[in-house]
């Protein structure tokens, strides 16, 4: 996409200097359903926040308790310093993104866009004149330049993104707030406004903070990821840290694959499977346990914290090496590996195995199952 | 019918080579029986419903334009048309305002006997016309149970142009409850908070967002409702009075008319009548397509 | 992959203020109230003014059994008539597709767009003693205008529309895939439509078949045009009923209405009880019924 006029963004952006935005233990109770349980977040202003999590995991709920469409039971929302919680959806001056854009039908794209500036009080609404330059300006700067007369029905899917992104802009929102915002388009056109998304991002210094089911969306654009699951937040951090250092099972398995063997923890030593794996128990207490780690990390032979031994199932030439389908002893799913030609790895044949990057969490019941379902939303 | 027969005959007949593609009326199926069933509707739409209604257009043309306009500026006539007319107006237009609050609370709204407010809606699609203009007499009349308090307030109703209202506000409700209600159904939850976030008033968001998307529909209802009224019969005559040149309806001067054994006359008005629910009914068509077009969506 | 959004009792944006909502509510009842439930009440309240006893003398007197029995034979006849018409036109509309379709779906709805007295004037016209046949059916002795077989067809006249209108879209919802299934699976054609097409359709086919009659026991307009009132022959309820009335025989006149007006309540029930638990097999709730 071609880049982004400097007029029409310093248009854009005129108040918005970036609002921080804090969250206080913050609760909420959709009848017996607990939808948000005690999530305390700070997100500094100018951030690019993603909420990332399964169905059912409360980000959609915790963007909306941001936006002021949902009261929270308890705690407190600020924007900046000020004490936001009581305030009203109109009051809060937030750019909302629906994820199915909501754009209003009987109105045309520059109607939408002027829809907010026109329902201000009449004190502080700008003149026809104003209203008409500034839909001028974001049609401009989401390039829908000479599209301002058509209806949404006319548009296209991505057409109609930007629409909804222009229309939230128009109030010069303090914070910048999109609920799955890529969710309805197809694969292609995601893509290329998600580049065109972070651009936006970098140039408006808005605070922002999107919501995703997408771990991918969620690592590429954000500057911070909120990983939630079951109303709570799991992990917060820059995509690099929720990769090299997940917090949770949740965590790591939910952003990026990863394997996980059942384990028993005893006098400090790890035991799988009758052999003992080398992996840092950081005092963890004896008992049940889970081994975590990437199907990257795990190679045929070599060195590494843990040793194990598989069966070949299956071998496939690829273009530089083989890629073997192996059954670990103990284990009850198979893994992909690719390895050198001069692995050793025969069609049946036993082999050994070694990883790296290993995490270990005790397996407790309930955190099982929430693992569990975590993986099935994948 | 059979150069109308939808199967294709299996086995190469004459000229199935692929050099021309043989003429059908339908699109290629499988399904068996159109023939007969198209057929049997063809007939019997034609023996029960056109034949009869083109003799009254070939009656009507009979009278010629000039005819038409002569039966039309009968005094009596010219007042009966226009009662009927007017009325239903009003009926169709009140009927907006209160269909549409109807429509709103039985949607929107939670509250006990909901259910069964929603059921009552359909009464007057399911009441005998002639049921509900004895009621309605009765209730309205001088000592009926809303006619004698409204008699003490000095309003007549039963027997004048209110009582012809009032009976047209009845039949003519459920046509806009229940053309509007699955639209507000469909409005997105998210086009109020959106409208919200972005800063409108909750009196702002009624009027600029959730009232437009309605307004096709309650252009189709009101002409629905009013296409309705400028027919009905059953409930208006008993309430009505029928006092020439005051309370006498379009129908009702044409059953007059064939009373006196004056075929044209009759012809006359009931052709005018036709004319209007076609106009009606071709506004309704136009307003959906309109709706269409702008929208994506009726 | 949205979120399942529980009910958002919390916020208030998306509803009016309480003063503002209970107001609409209190509005809709009463006009609900006065406009509607009213006049149905007085229906029974009138024809029980002077007790049960008077009520059922009513009805069993000759000339209102006479009118019941006529209107239960013009609903046994226009019924079933238009029952297979309905079921002919939704199998050729819906399942196959052919030009000028739209065109034949506005024909089908013309009885609807006409006044029940136009409905009935145009059979006057056709065969009336001045009308086209009127001569011909003179010379044979044949009575239509006046007598029932003209109560029969306008009366078939004004219900024409109603199954066919129910089963059409709800046949075009359907599509044809389960019927071609049928077919391939060596199904013969009346086979198929009785095992897979009416198995799909029956509630509809069921509520079509409900409204039909109860328009076709309470049509007034179009067979008073006709029907010439000629008591304990040509008189239905409705037309009875107006007589009753017009004598001022109040008792009488409620009595039979509160007969019409009670199947309309048992209509409106099974109504409601199809909306309620077959709500997925009826479609299109807001398409205009007469």
């Amino acid at each position: 996409m071609p880049t982004l006029s400097r007029d029409a963004l310093a248009a854009a952006t005129d108040s918005a200097h970036g609002f921080g935005i804090r969250i206080e233990g913050v609760e909420q109770d959709f009848g017996s359903y607990p939808a948000l349980r005690d999530v305390s977040l700070d997100i500094a202003p100018g951030e690019l926040v993603a909420l990332l999590g399964p169905s059912g995991s409360g980000k959609t709920t915790l963007l909306r308790v941001i936006a002021g469409l949902n009261t929270p039971d308890r705690g407190a929302v600020y924007f900046g310093d000020e004490h936001a919680t009581n305030l009203s959806v109109q009051e809060r001056r937030v750019g909302f993104v629906f994820q199915n854009y909501a754009l209003f039908k009987h109105m045309t794209v520059a109607d939408n866009i002027a829809f907010g500036l026109k329902a201000r009080p009449r004190r502080s609404r700008p003149s026809r004149v104003a209203i008409y330059q500034r839909v001028t300006e974001l049609l401009e700067l989401v390039q829908l330049e000479g599209l301002g007369e058509r209806y949404p029905a006319q548009l296209s899917g991505g057409q109609r993104q930007r629409v909804a992104l222009a229309r939230a802009l128009a109030i010069e929102p303090r914070v910048l707030l999109l609920d799955e915002p890529f969710g309805a388009l197809d694969a292609r056109v995601r893509k290329d406004l998600r580049r065109w998304l972070r651009e936006i991002h970098k140039k408006t210094g808005l605070t922002t903070v999107f919501v995703t089911h997408d771990q991918d969306e969620a690592m590429e654009l954000a500057d911070r990821v909120v990983v939630l699951n079951q109303g709570r937040i799991e992990q917060v951090g820059p995509p690099e840290e929720l990769y090299d250092h997940p917090a949770s099972p949740f965590v790591i398995s939910f952003v990026g694959e990863a394997v996980a063997l059942p384990v028993k923890v005893v006098d400090g030593h790890v035991e799988f499977g009758g052999r003992e794996l080398h992996v840092d128990t950081h005092g963890l207490r004896d008992g049940a346990a889970r081994v975590f780690f990437r199907p990257a990390d795990i190679a045929i032979g070599g060195q590494g914290v843990g040793d194990l031994e598989g069966r070949v199932e299956s071998l496939r030439r690829t273009a530089g090496g083989v890629r073997a389908t192996i059954a670990i002893d103990g284990y009850d799913q198979t893994l992909e590996i690719d390895s050198a030609l001069s692995s050793g790895a025969k069609l049946g044949g036993r082999i050994p195995l070694s990883f790296s990057n290993a995490r270990i969490f005790p397996s407790d019941p309930i955190s099982d199952s929430e693992f569990k379902e975590a993986g099935d939303g994948i | 019918m059979s150069h109308i027969a939808p199967i294709e005959r299996t086995g190469p007949g004459p000229g199935t080579l692929g050099l021309k593609k043989p003429w059908r009326f339908t699109a290629p199926t499988v399904l068996p029986g159109f023939s007969l069933t198209f057929g049997y509707t063809l007939v019997y739409l034609s023996l029960i419903v056109l034949f009869p209604l083109s003799v009254l257009v070939w009656r009507a043309s009979g009278l010629g334009f000039g005819g038409l306009y002569a039966v039309a500026t009968e005094p009596r006539v010219a007042a009966g048309l226009r009662t009927t007319f007017s009325i239903s107006l009003a009926a169709a237009a009140i009927d907006v305002v209160f269909g549409l609050i109807v429509a709103w609370v039985l949607t929107r709204y939670e509250f006990p006997g909901r259910r069964f407010l929603d059921a009552v809606v359909d009464l007057p699609f399911a009441l005998p016309t002639a049921v509900a203009g004895i009621s309605l007499a009765s209730l309205y009349a001088p000592n009926g149970l809303f006619g004698a308090p409204l008699a003490a307030l000095g309003i007549k109703v039963a027997f004048t142009r209110l009582g012809i209202l009032v009976a047209l506000i009845f039949v003519g409700l459920p046509f806009i409850v229940r053309t509007v209600q699955p639209i507000i159904g469909e409005l997105e939850v998210e086009l109020e908070e959106a409208s919200a976030t972005l800063g409108a008033t909750r009196a702002q968001t009624v009027w600029r967002v959730l009232l437009p998307p309605l307004a096709p529909a309650l252009l189709t209802g009101f002409a629905m409702a009013f296409a309705r009224a400028v027919g009905e019969y059953g409930s208006v005559i008993f309430i009505a009075g029928n006092i020439a040149y005051v309370s006498e309806i379009a129908p009702l001067l044409i059953v007059v008319k064939l009373e006196q054994y004056d075929y044209a006359g009759a012809t006359g008005i009931a052709t005018i009548m036709l004319a209007i629910s076609f106009g009606a009914l071709l506004a309704i068509n136009l307003i959906q397509a309109w709706s269409r077009r702008r929208f994506g969506h009726v | 992959m949205s979120e399942a959004t529980p009910a958002r009792s919390h916020t208030n944006v998306r509803t009016e203020a309480p003063a503002t909502r209970l107001t609409l509510i209190l509005v809709a009842v009463v006009f609900l109230a006065l406009f509607l439930l009213a006049p149905l009440g007085v229906v029974f309240t009138q024809a029980l003014q002077k007790g049960f006893g008077a009520f059922a003398k009513a009805l069993a007197d000759d000339d209102a059994v006479a009118a019941i029995k006529l209107t239960l034979l013009v609903a046994a006849i226009a019924v079933p008539v238009n029952l297979l018409f309905g079921l002919a036109a939704s199998w050729s509309i819906a399942k196959f597709s052919f030009p000028g379709k739209s065109l034949l779906i506005t024909l089908i709805d013309l009885p609807f767009s006409v006044s029940p007295v136009v409905s009935g004037l145009v059979y006057v016209l056709v065969f009336g003693s001045q009308g086209v046949f009127g001569d011909w059916l003179a010379a044979h002795d044949i009575e239509i205008i006046f007598a029932v077989p003209g109560i029969v067809l306008a009366t078939i006249f004004v219900t024409f529309p109603f199954i066919a209108r129910e089963l059409i879209p709800l046949m075009q919802e359907q599509g044809t895939v389960e019927e071609e299934a049928a077919l391939t699976l060596g199904a013969s054609g009346f086979h198929t439509f009785v095992a897979v097409t009416l198995p799909n359709i029956k509630w509809g086919l069921l509520y079509g078949l409900l409204l039909c009659n109860a328009r076709a026991m309470g049509e007034f307009g179009a067979v008073s045009v006709v029907s010439g009132h000629i008591r304990g022959l040509t008189n239905t309820i409705p037309l009875q009923v107006e007589i009753l009335y017009n004598e001022y025989n109040s008792v009488a006149a409620f009595a039979l209405a509160a007969l019409l007006a009670s199947l309309a309540l048992v209509t409106l029930g099974l109504k409601t009880f199809l909306e309620w638990r077959h709500a997925d097999a009826l479609t299109g709730r807001a398409r205009r019924r007469h």
